[in-house]
């Protein structure tokens, strides 16, 4: 292969046919309130972790719903489970149960 | 797809071009991109349809490249604009055709402004003057060089010698059409057909026989734009653009690709090469590319022009194959050969793309 | 008192209810309405939001109320000329009418979506309107819907945007999506269904528990971010293109049927009645009101009111009380 010093990059478009929602569909059976999230952006604006680190619930959610998994664990793993968001979320979301829920069901896939 | 529905929005879409009396200007980088375009779309003009083009030799660039660039201020871009106007003035015409599709973006950018701000037109009316010593005079009708082949497509099937058909199949050839992003995205109105279902190269292609695809990334750019493609280390940018283009066109195998901008067919039909050789794959049939050429380039080939006369070996991709369909003669030998049989030296082959 | 008659033009919801309290009140209700039926909008609409309740019921209990009332179909203004307190009315057909007040209630028109060229409406097959759609639901007869495996809605069509000098919000686009995407979940369970919208708007009684409902129960997939393009690929099946604006993320995905969900216009043709009123629009098109508070119903001209989504965007709650607050002000009007 000849280098000419640049090459094609990966389109930022997420293309929506591909993403396999298998998992995320395991998840939401267990877990139906993940539906309601509107993301209002509490569960994220009350973490302790998220206030040195990049874990946002609600950003977890969608980026599983759009197939960006790897980077959705990298923020579960920086959760610390204190209960926060799920003290504060307006929908009643049981945020912990769902983080929990996300560690099993994608870890068994080694994801 | 509802053709009906396009030609609704086509007939909303038309502008005014006058018949006769053009003043033409070229553009910086075609005529070393594509040589013969330029020579062509004046023969086809002047000796086919018999119209009265003027050329000055004092025009230059419009300083579309330098402004889209951020090297020169939007003054600086006008006052050149100024100056060519200046030289229309003088020359005795008010017909401005030009050649370029960033010069008619910049040209109906300036002229939009102007209307918007007069006091920036006479800002610019003075800098002229304190410049040049000269005075303007604002085209009565601003026109791209393909809307003039767009309005007379009829009189030039007329006077066709082939088609865009398969001569074996006597099916119609599948052309994607590419419009040039500052033909119509910034003044959809300025363009014939407007910005989002554009008929300029549409109707070329259906009055010459062939058979318009519409795919999915139609819309998208080629990705020359001018600061991405300069900067070596950025052209993957460039060229990821014209990728998903190929990508998203390839189910339709296209035959050809036609096209009204310097850069696009210069970018659709080097990257084909670039692609080859980085990821191994091939747009075209049998390991070819797939031809990109301007519409003065097909025009030519349709009126039955000698395909080494319009420059057609100085693209990537090798044009043989659509010869060969469109039933076009050709002599092989004399692909390299210059004016006066001066051998112009025979490209390296590519490993992953046949250009032969 | 005398029984003074009052011209309506129009015989949607805002005129029928208008006519209805008028006639309540002991005045002579007389509706214009330029079309061979009566109903407007919501003759051609199967349910409402947000109880999903038949659009035809509240028809018929609006129609019941008008029995006695003398409505023209058909029927088109050629002047109106005000003398003292008198306006002369004539038909195009000449019939003429001496009335004591004027009531607009002329509504709207729906935006024309293949003014946004960029959704391909009247270009790719199965592009629709939400208009379209609810036709579908009343007669299950539309050969672009057939068996879709992913369907999307476009919110604020011709809506909230300078483009289409529209700037305002059309009110019921929201919540006509969420029901209508339940809906369409109902008759495709398998389908999967999303609403690209900028911001839900579920203001009104009962249109957050619509909102928690196609959620939960319908399991329809809300994306903030506007649909920016829509082509069509070799299978004939739509591609669109959006922003999911919570992920800051560009998507693309490949659909089946994508409705468009199209706003409230200002109604064609009701200019030409306002000139010879003398009423003015604002700069949206809609009519102007006479006061911004107490005298919505109100127009600067004496004796001319106004009801319904005629002076802007209107949900139909909202409509019909308009329409009986407009019957107390021609009646106090009349009688001061």
């Amino acid at each position: 292969m000849i280098d000419f010093g640049f090459s094609i990059s990966k389109s930022s478009h997420i293309q929506m046919d591909d993403v396999d929602l298998k998992l995320f569909n395991k998840l939401e059976a267990l877990n139906p309130d993940i539906k309601t999230c509107m993301s209002c952006g509490l569960c994220t604006a009350t973490c302790t972790a998220g206030n040195f680190t990049d874990v946002s619930f609600r950003q977890i959610i969608l980026m599983l719903q759009r197939g960006k998994e790897k980077e959705a664990l990298q923020k579960v793993k920086k959760c610390m489970m204190c209960g926060k968001c799920m003290l504060v979320c307006s929908r009643g979301i049981n945020t912990r149960n769902i983080l929990l829920s996300i560690t099993r069901i994608y870890n068994e896939q080694n994801i | 797809m509802i053709v009906e529905g396009k030609q609704k929005i086509w007939a909303d879409y038309q502008k005014d071009i006058p018949d006769d009396h053009y003043y033409y200007v070229r553009s910086c980088i075609r005529q070393s991109f594509f040589p013969a375009s330029e020579v062509t779309f004046l023969d086809i003009t002047r000796n086919k349809l018999g119209k009265d083009f003027y050329e000055n030799p004092y025009h230059t660039t419009c300083g579309g490249i330098a402004y889209h660039s951020d090297s020169i201020p939007q003054e600086t871009a006008m006052t050149i604009i100024a100056r060519q106007f200046a030289l229309m003035h003088e020359s005795g015409y008010e017909n401005y055709v030009c050649s370029c599709i960033t010069s008619f973006g910049c040209y109906t950018e300036t002229l939009e402004t102007w209307h918007e701000f007069p006091e920036l037109e006479a800002k610019i009316r003075q800098y002229l003057w304190d410049s040049c010593k000269k005075e303007f005079a604002k085209p009565k009708y601003l026109a791209h060089s393909s809307d003039i082949i767009y309005k007379f497509r009829h009189e030039i099937a007329k006077q066709a010698k082939f088609k865009l058909v398969n001569a074996k199949t006597g099916k119609p050839l599948k052309v994607v059409e590419h419009i040039g992003c500052h033909y119509a995205k910034m003044f959809p109105s300025k363009g014939f057909g407007g910005a989002e279902y554009p008929h300029v190269l549409a109707g070329m292609i259906e009055a010459w026989g062939g058979e318009v695809v519409d795919y999915p990334e139609r819309r998208q750019c080629c990705g020359f734009g001018f600061r991405q493609y300069f900067v070596q280390a950025n052209r993957g940018y460039s060229m990821s653009n014209t990728y998903k283009k190929f990508e998203s066109m390839e189910p339709y195998e296209p035959d050809l690709i036609i096209t009204n901008c310097p850069g696009c067919p210069y970018f659709l039909d080097r990257w084909q090469y670039v692609i080859a050789e980085q990821t191994g794959k091939t747009y075209g049939k049998n390991g070819y590319g797939i031809p990109a050429l301007t519409y003065e380039e097909v025009a030519g080939l349709v009126m039955g022009y000698d395909p080494w006369d319009l420059g057609l070996q100085m693209h990537q991709v090798a044009i043989e194959p659509l010869l060969d369909k469109m039933g076009i003669e050709y002599d092989p030998k004399a692909k390299y050969k210059g004016i006066n049989n001066k051998d112009l030296g025979t490209p390296e082959n590519p490993i992953n793309i046949k250009i032969k | 008192m005398k029984e003074h008659a009052v011209l309506i033009i129009g015989a949607g919801p805002a005129g029928l209810e208008t006519a209805y309290q008028l006639k309540s009140l002991g005045l002579r209700p007389i509706i214009i309405e330029r079309n061979d039926k009566i109903g407007g909008h919501l003759a051609q609409w199967d349910r409402l939001f947000p109880s999903s309740e038949e659009a035809n019921k509240l028809l018929e209990r609006l129609k019941e109320q008008v029995k006695d009332v003398e409505i023209k179909l058909n029927s088109r203004i050629s002047s109106i000329e005000k003398e003292g307190e008198i306006f002369h009315v004539t038909l195009t057909n000449n019939k003429t009418y001496d009335v004591s007040a004027v009531v607009l209630c002329t509504g709207f028109d729906l935006f024309k979506a293949e003014k946004k060229q960029e959704y391909g409406y009247g270009i790719y097959n199965n592009v629709i309107t939400n208009a379209e759609l609810e036709h579908y639901f009343k007669t299950h007869n539309d050969e672009r819907i057939k068996e879709p495996k992913r369907i999307g809605f476009v919110h604020c069509v011709g809506s909230r945007d300078v483009k289409v000098n529209n700037t305002y919000c059309s009110k019921v686009c929201c919540a006509t999506a969420l029901k209508q995407a339940c809906e369409i979940k109902e008759e495709f369970p398998d389908a999967d269904v999303y609403c690209f919208y900028m911001d839900l708007r579920m203001f009104g009684k009962g249109y957050e528990d619509l909102y928690l409902k196609a959620q939960k129960e319908f399991d329809i997939k809300c994306v903030r971010g506007r649909v920016c393009e829509v082509s069509e690929n070799i299978e004939g099946r739509l591609v669109i293109k959006a922003e999911d604006t919570l992920l800051g993320t560009p998507m693309k995905m490949t659909l089946d049927l994508l409705v468009l969900m199209c706003g409230m216009e200002k109604a064609e043709g009701v200019e030409r009645i306002q000139n010879m009123l003398n009423i003015k629009s604002n700069h949206d098109g809609f009519i102007e009101n006479g006061d911004t508070f107490i005298g919505l119903n109100k127009t600067k001209e004496k004796g001319v009111f106004v009801a319904g989504a005629c002076t802007s965007p209107k949900t139909l709650p909202d409509t019909l009380a308009e329409a009986r607050s407009a019957a107390v002000e021609v009646y106090r009007y009349l009688n001061s």
